[in-house]
This record gives C-alpha cells, sequence and structure tokens, in this order.
C-alpha cells in the first residue's frame, strides 16, 4: 500500500510535469485564494501586534478617574466637583486590590530656554505615575521624595522636548523656564515612538504635582487619577469599590448619578479583540469562497484529464489495476495538485507580507499555525473535489474504454 | 488429456434490452487445454472479440458458466476478475494500446507496477522482456517513436513480463503488413512453445492462423467448426 502511494505520487508528479501550464492555471484560484487570505492574516496579525504594543505602553491594566460623567453624557448642571489630594490618599488607603494611585494635573504651556521655545504639555504627578504608565528614564534620574514632598520645581522632559530645546546637548542640570517659573531638568523620558492617536506622547514634561499645583494651576484640584490594578484582583470589583468610595466622599445620594467616570484600558484591548475576530470571520468567508472556486477549477480539469485518459484508464484496468488503485491514482494527482497550489500561495504570501509589514510600519510575524492550516485545507480541497472525478475513472468499463478515441 | 485450463458451458452473451436486445454470443461450449494456441475466425460481428473479452475476464457471460483454473469466473466481482487478469493472463490489442509519451520500458513495468515489485526487479524483468521481443536497444524510446510492428512488440513484452499463463491477442497483426505479422506471429509461436504460454488469437487470416495448433471458426454467435493442425504432446 505504502509502496503503490509512492509510486502514485510519482505518476501523479510526472502528469503534472507533463501539462506545466495547464496545472498553473488549474491551481491559480487555489493560489490566489491561500496567498491572499494568508497574507491578509499575515498583516493583520502585524496591525495587531503593532497596537496591542501601543495600548500596553499606555499601561496594562489601569484605571483613569476623572471628573464629569464621562464621553457623549455630558452638558447641563454643575460643573462636577474636581478630585484633590484627599480623594488619591483614601483610594490608596481603602481600596484593595489597586498597586500605585497617583494624580495627574494637566496644563499646558510654552517652554523656553535661550532662544528656543515649545509649546507643550505640562504634568503634575508622582514616581507612581511613571512605574503605572512604564515610562523609563532615558539620562538622570527620578523625583526624590523631598522633592515630591516638597514640589521642588525640578522636572522630567519628554524626548520632544529634548529635540527642540537642547538639540545635542545635556539637558540634565540645566533650567528651563515654564510661564514664570524655571526648573532644573533633573532627566529625560525614555521615547515612546509616535503613539497611536494623534498626540505625540513624547511631547510632555512631567513635573511634581504640588509645584504645578501651586507654581502653574494655582489650585488644589487634581485632573485625573491613574489607578494600576494588582493582576491578582478582579478589575470590575476594584472598580466597583472605587465608585462606591467615591460616591460616599462626594456625597452622592442613592438617587443620583455619578459626578465622575471611571475608564478601564483594558477595554480598548477587548474592542480591539472583538475587532480582531470580526476581520478573521470575514477572512475565513473569502477564503472559503475562493478555495470553493479553486475546487471547482480542479475538478473541472480532473474531469477534462479523465476524458483525455479514458484509454490509459481502460489499459491499466485490463492488465489488473483495481478500481481503487485508479481511484487513489487520480485522488492523488488531485492532492498532489491542490497541494502545490497551497505551497506556491504560501510562498506568494510569505513574499508579500515580508515586502508589505515594512510599508505598512507593522512587524512581519510569520505565524506557522495559519500556514500549516491554508496547506491542509488545500490539501483537503484536493480530496474533496478529486474525489468525484477519481471514482467516475475509477468505475469505467475497461472494455468501454479500451475502445475509447 | 490433462484437465482443461478453460472450460465454456452455454456461454450467451446479450447486448441491450427488449426490443433492442441483441444476442453476441448463443451458446459456446469450448474446452481450451493448457499450452495450447488457439486461432479464433470468422467474419466481423460474428462474436469474437465478444468471446476473447469474456475468456479474458473483462466481461461477464450473460448465462452459462466459465471455468477458468477452477475459478467460476461468472460468479466473480469486479475485483477478483482484476486479481485473476493480473496474475494470470496478458493483453495484445489491435491497436497496440501502449501508453503515450511513456517509454518501452516503463511500457512493460506496468504490469508489475500492481503486482508490487520493487522498482528494481521491475527494470530488470521489463528490460529481459523486451531482449526477447528483440527491442532492447528501444526501451527508452516512446510509442511515437516506434513503428507499429515495434510498437505490438513492445506490447507483446508487456504481456509476457508477468509470465502469464494465458496471452489473449485480438487481431494483433490487424495493423501490420504482412512481414511485420509474420514476426509478430513468430514472436507467439515461440512464446507458446518455449514458455508453454496458453495462446487465444482471433485473426482474420489464414496464413496467420496457420501458426496456431487449434483453430475455431465462429459464425452468427456459435462455433461453426474447430480444427485441430497440431496436437499437444502429453507431458
Ligand atoms: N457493447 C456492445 N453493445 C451492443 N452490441 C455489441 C456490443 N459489443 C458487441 N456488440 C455487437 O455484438 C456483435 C459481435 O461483436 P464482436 O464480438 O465485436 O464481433 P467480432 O469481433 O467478431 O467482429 C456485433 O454485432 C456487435 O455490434
Ligand atoms: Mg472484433
Amino acid at each position: 500500500m505504502i509502496a503503490m502511494l509512492i509510486i502514485t505520487l510519482g505518476l501523479a508528479m510526472r502528469e503534472i510535469r507533463r501539462h506545466l501550464m495547464r496545472s498553473f492555471l488549474t491551481v491559480l484560484g487555489i493560489i490566489i485564494g491561500v496567498g491572499s487570505v494568508v497574507t491578509m492574516v499575515t498583516l493583520g496579525n502585524g496591525t495587531t501586534a503593532a497596537v496591542q504594543q501601543q495600548i500596553s505602553s499606555l499601561g496594562a491594566n489601569i484605571l483613569q478617574i476623572r471628573p464629569g460623567q464621562g464621553f457623549g453624557r455630558g452638558g447641563g448642571g454643575a460643573q462636577p466637583q474636581p478630585f484633590d489630594a484627599d480623594d488619591v490618599a483614601a483610594i490608596r488607603q481603602q481600596v484593595a486590590g489597586v498597586v500605585r494611585v497617583a494624580p495627574q494635573v494637566q496644563s499646558s504651556g510654552l517652554a523656553v530656554r535661550n532662544a528656543a521655545n515649545w509649546s507643550t504639555s505640562i504634568y503634575g504627578t508622582t514616581n507612581d505615575y511613571l512605574k503605572a504608565q512604564s515610562w523609563s528614564i532615558d539620562v538622570g534620574r527620578v523625583f526624590t521624595p523631598q522633592e515630591e514632598q516638597a514640589g521642588k520645581t525640578v522636572c522630567l522632559i519628554g524626548s520632544t522636548i529634548l529635540r527642540n530645546l537642547f538639540r545635542a546637548e545635556s539637558p540634565v542640570g540645566q533650567r528651563i523656564r515654564i510661564r514664570d517659573l524655571s526648573c532644573e531638568v533633573i532627566g529625560t523620558l525614555k521615547s515612546r515612538g509616535s503613539s497611536f492617536g494623534p498626540g505625540d506622547q513624547d511631547d510632555v514634561i512631567i513635573m511634581p504635582v504640588k509645584a504645578v499645583q501651586r507654581r502653574i494651576t494655582g489650585n488644589q484640584k487634581v485632573s485625573m487619577i491613574l489607578v494600576s490594578v494588582d493582576p491578582a484582583y478582579n478589575s470590575d470589583a476594584v472598580q466597583a469599590s472605587i465608585k462606591s468610595l467615591l460616591r460616599e466622599r462626594r456625597r452622592l445620594g442613592p438617587g443620583k448619578a455619578d459626578d465622575f467616570n471611571i475608564f478601564d484600558t483594558r477595554q480598548i484591548s477587548e474592542t480591539l479583540q472583538n475587532t480582531t475576530k470580526t476581520l478573521t470571520a470575514l477572512l475565513g468567508a473569502v477564503a472559503a469562497v475562493s478555495l470553493l472556486v479553486g475546487g471547482i477549477g480542479i475538478m473541472n480539469i480532473m474531469l477534462v484529464s479523465i476524458t483525455e485518459r479514458t484509454r490509459e484508464i481502460g489499459i491499466r484496468l485490463a492488465i489488473g489495476a483495481l478500481g481503487r488503485e485508479v481511484l487513489l491514482q487520480f485522488l492523488v494527482e488531485a492532492v498532489v495538485l491542490a497541494s502545490l497550489g497551497g505551497v506556491l500561495g504560501l510562498a506568494i504570501a510569505l513574499g508579500a507580507s515580508a515586502l508589505l509589514s515594512p510599508m505598512l510600519q507593522i512587524p512581519f510575524l510569520f505565524n506557522p499555525t495559519i500556514n500549516a492550516v491554508a496547506f491542509l485545507f488545500s490539501a483537503g480541497i484536493g480530496i474533496l473535489f478529486g474525489y468525484f472525478p477519481a471514482r467516475r475513472a475509477a468505475r469505467l468499463n475497461p472494455i468501454d474504454a479500451l475502445r475509447h478515441e | 488429456m490433462t484437465a482443461p485450463l478453460i472450460s465454456l458451458q452455454g456461454i450467451t452473451k446479450t447486448f441491450g434490452e427488449g426490443l433492442a436486445a441483441f444476442q453476441a454470443l448463443r451458446g459456446i461450449d469450448l474446452d481450451i487445454q493448457p499450452g495450447d494456441f488457439v486461432a479464433i475466425m470468422g467474419p466481423s460481428g460474428s462474436g469474437k472479440s465478444t468471446m476473447m473479452n469474456i475468456l479474458g475476464c473483462l466481461d461477464v457471460p450473460t448465462s452459462g458458466t466459465y471455468l477458468f483454473k477452477g475459478h467460476h469466473v461468472e460468479q466473480l466481482t469486479r475485483d477478483e476478475r482484476a486479481l485473476l487478469r493480473r496474475r494470470y493472463l496478458g493483453f495484445v490489442f489491435q491497436g497496440y494500446n501502449l501508453l503515450a509519451r511513456t517509454s518501452a520500458l516503463e511500457n512493460v513495468e506496468l504490469p508489475l507496477l500492481y503486482r508490487g515489485e520493487a522498482k528494481k526487479v521491475r527494470q530488470q524483468a521489463a528490460l529481459a522482456a523486451l531482449r526477447k521481443v528483440g527491442l532492447e536497444d528501444r526501451a527508452h524510446h516512446t510509442p511515437a517513436e516506434l513503428s507499429g510492428g515495434q510498437q505490438q512488440r513492445v506490447a507483446i513484452a508487456r504481456a509476457i513480463v508477468t509470465e502469464p499463463e494465458v496471452l489473449l491477442a485480438d487481431e494483433p497483426t490487424g495493423n501490420l503488413d504482412t512481414e511485420r505479422s509474420r514476426e509478430i506471429m513468430q514472436l507467439l509461436e515461440r512464446f507458446n512453445r518455449d514458455a508453454g504460454i496458453t495462446i487465444l488469437m482471433v485473426t482474420h487470416e489464414a496464413d496467420m492462423a496457420a501458426f496456431a495448433r487449434t483453430t475455431v471458426k465462429f459464425r452468427d454467435g456459435m462455433i461453426e467448426s474447430m480444427q485441430i493442425h497440431k496436437r499437444l504432446v502429453d507431458a
């Protein structure tokens, strides 16, 4: 049986080589189907990876708590009460499952150094914020506890600021002026590259929260509280306890709506994953249709080939080939043909995605699973659509087949 | 007399049904001894090919019994008959029926392929068979590169490569001139005499039938006469 299979494989290869052009056209459907689907899936994976990486730079499993009713629901009523340092401390002390809690005071202004100036965002916050957002220091250091306590005017600058105000000079120890305060640069932040969305994450100056409150915004307000959740805890439960704590602190009665909102960065990943699933399903449908077309192409050519080779089939049957041996021969031929189409499709997909990934600025991720599945699928198409013609060949009457012109 | 190799009793063959039914064989009784060389003659349409197809286990009779080496062929399945052909029979056709664009060697190897022989064994046996028909030097030629007579000799090599007990040839010289025909007949005569292969051959020509030991004449689906020219020497 094994020997028979090997011999049959040889026969199939010879038959395919004999009609190279026809064989190629026969499997064109499969080549295009496999090629396009695998290319799209590979590029899709690369895009997902790129986006996922940018999301994780936002910090994984981070809650952002802001005053107000959240997106789209605003309007009317009094200005929501802002948060302050006590809210931050309360969350840190009373909610289980939080790892870091950091205030963020957001402002903006013109940073000036000698003749150079740059308009930028100014964040007042703590070292915890840097950790939660996974910022790392390129040169220099983070804030000391005394600097945080006293609200010293020291600052960390993003790479965009570095580029625009310092060029090639070393910034650490130098001073820049923001509005009417002068602050010492103690370190630079490692670049994050362009973020998703229009924002440039490197265009930022970070100072101790008290310094910004006292010298820039002039009040005790905190515009946002950042909470990183312990992965061992359920994020929804942590959110619920923060919510009830804040409702209590803000004296919201049972009938009253929240006047603050909690945004979970995990939601972005989930949304993205759902989108990816939809996209994958769509690609699957495209694959099914193109492979169906490819399969019908194979069946068509196999039927033509069997008609052409009726006499050969008659000879084989006359000298003692069993029906199933003839069936095997044509089935193997169809499977080899379809698999070769699949391999060609995979090669094209490999070339196309390796070429397109850098152009789309996404990583090129070779996915062995999708390649294996696509290959097996094309072989399966060969079996499915080769079976009917092969069975027809096997059932030929040798006498009639020999008489065939 | 030894037991017959082939024994036919009351064989009929009807093609079609109802009004269109046509009886191509109408009651054939025939015994063939091992080692015989039988020429089947008769006018066109008298049922010779129909008879050969049944003898070659390619077809089954409508009624009657066909005993081949003790097997009731009329009761066998399609696959069982294929296995009988594979083991005991060799075929030579009027139109040669070689695989196109395939070398003489590979054509001759074909029956061994279905016997599951290894490549080496196949090649050696095929070369030996080609040598016996005098075409060793044409082993790598395709049918298109061979003359009619040469193609028929390749076909004979293919038929005898498995050392069959019976060789069936339906008008093997029908497409050849007299000289080529004689060469083919001499080959068949030699395989019959030296290798003891039983030969059943259909022919139109009395010249060719003269090579045989026995002549059976068909007319209208029945045996008209039977003549024995050369007795088989009992062992
Ligand atoms: N498959 C078939 N279907 C119908 N009629 C057939 C078939 N095969 C042979 N015949 C008829 O049977 C008769 C005998 O044919 P055949 O055995 O080929 O004759 P021969 O070989 O002696 O010339 C012919 O009349 C032929 O038309
Ligand atoms: Mg005939």
